[in-house]
């Protein structure tokens, strides 16, 4: 059942996909190699498949604006895709509006965004 | 002097409901195994996606207190003999709440987190207890129907 959150290449940008059992030592490592794989490709944008995620509590969604925090300052343009509706009705009752990131319908979506700038 | 009494709940807050499994929490994956395990039974009971996300959201805020707040808690899940009930209580014997109103504020924070967690878990759990001492930990009880 445990999963292994996976970074890919897809087009110009890199594809996270965060899976629902991630723990605090697993994060801090994809930060860091999130940081190296945007430096060593070259990417254009991050896109952050949170689809597997049955819920996101404040931590979690904390580690989802750092993570988009740390791809922006690299200059990669970073979108999230795959919230699910009960995910973002929960996020608004916690308080939780992530002001800073732009989410995206579908992986489809972003990456047509992204061949746009 | 008495000695300290934890803020505890004990068979007369839990009613009918009977003892359905326990955990340790220590780890942050520790918060993750019950609230899996809460949203697995949820789901296995005919609740709504909206209801378990929800609930389970909840039980990861408190989960996750236990473990910053006080160093690690445990956490069991009873449910009523007609399975019409989930009720969870988390507690442990960290420092207690020394302000619950103001714990429960959005926005408040005695770490660096966002303060969101134990004031959203309250809206998001809508039976929700929470008894505290300081010195004495904190205990929460939070229901969802099934
Ligand atoms: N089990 C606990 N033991 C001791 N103090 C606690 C406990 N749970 C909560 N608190 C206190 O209540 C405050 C508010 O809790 P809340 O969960 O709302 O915010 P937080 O944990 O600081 O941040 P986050 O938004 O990441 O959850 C905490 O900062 C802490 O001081
Ligand atoms: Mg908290």
């Amino acid at each position: 059942m445990a999963g292994v959150t996976s970074i890919n290449l897809v087009e110009h940008a890199l594809l996270v996909s965060i899976q629902d059992d991630i723990t605090d030592t697993e994060i801090l490592e994809l930060q860091d190699r999130l940081s190296t794989k945007i430096s060593e490709n070259r990417v254009d944008g991050v896109i952050l498949d949170i689809s597997a995620l049955e819920i996101v509590d404040t931590f979690v969604g904390r580690v989802i604006a750092q993570l988009a925090g740390i791809s922006r300052l690299l200059a990669a343009d970073t979108y999230v895709v795959g919230m699910r509706p009960t995910v973002a009705v929960t996020l608004v009752e916690l308080g939780m509006y992530l002001p800073e990131i732009r989410t995206a319908l579908s992986l489809t979506h972003a990456l047509a965004q992204l061949r746009r700038v | 002097m008495p000695s300290p009494s934890y803020a505890a709940f004990d068979e007369k807050d839990l009613g009918a409901q009977v003892l359905l499994s326990q955990y340790k929490l220590r780890t942050s994956g520790d918060a993750v195994t019950v609230r899996q395990a809460v949203a697995r039974y949820m789901k296995e009971h005919g609740a709504t996606a909206l209801s378990v996300t929800r609930f389970a959201t909840a039980v990861s805020e408190i989960a996750r207190n236990a473990i910053v707040h006080a160093g690690g808690g445990e956490f069991s899940i009873y449910v009523d003999p007609r399975a019409k009930q989930l009720t969870v209580v988390c507690w442990d014997k960290g420092p207690g709440i020394e302000d619950v109103e103001l714990a429960l504020t959005d926005g408040y924070t005695s770490g660096g987190g966002l303060g969101r967690g134990l004031g959203g878990a309250k809206r998001l759990a809508k039976i929700f207890e929470i008894r505290t001492a300081i010195g004495g930990g904190t205990s929460v009880l939070m229901s969802v129907n099934l």
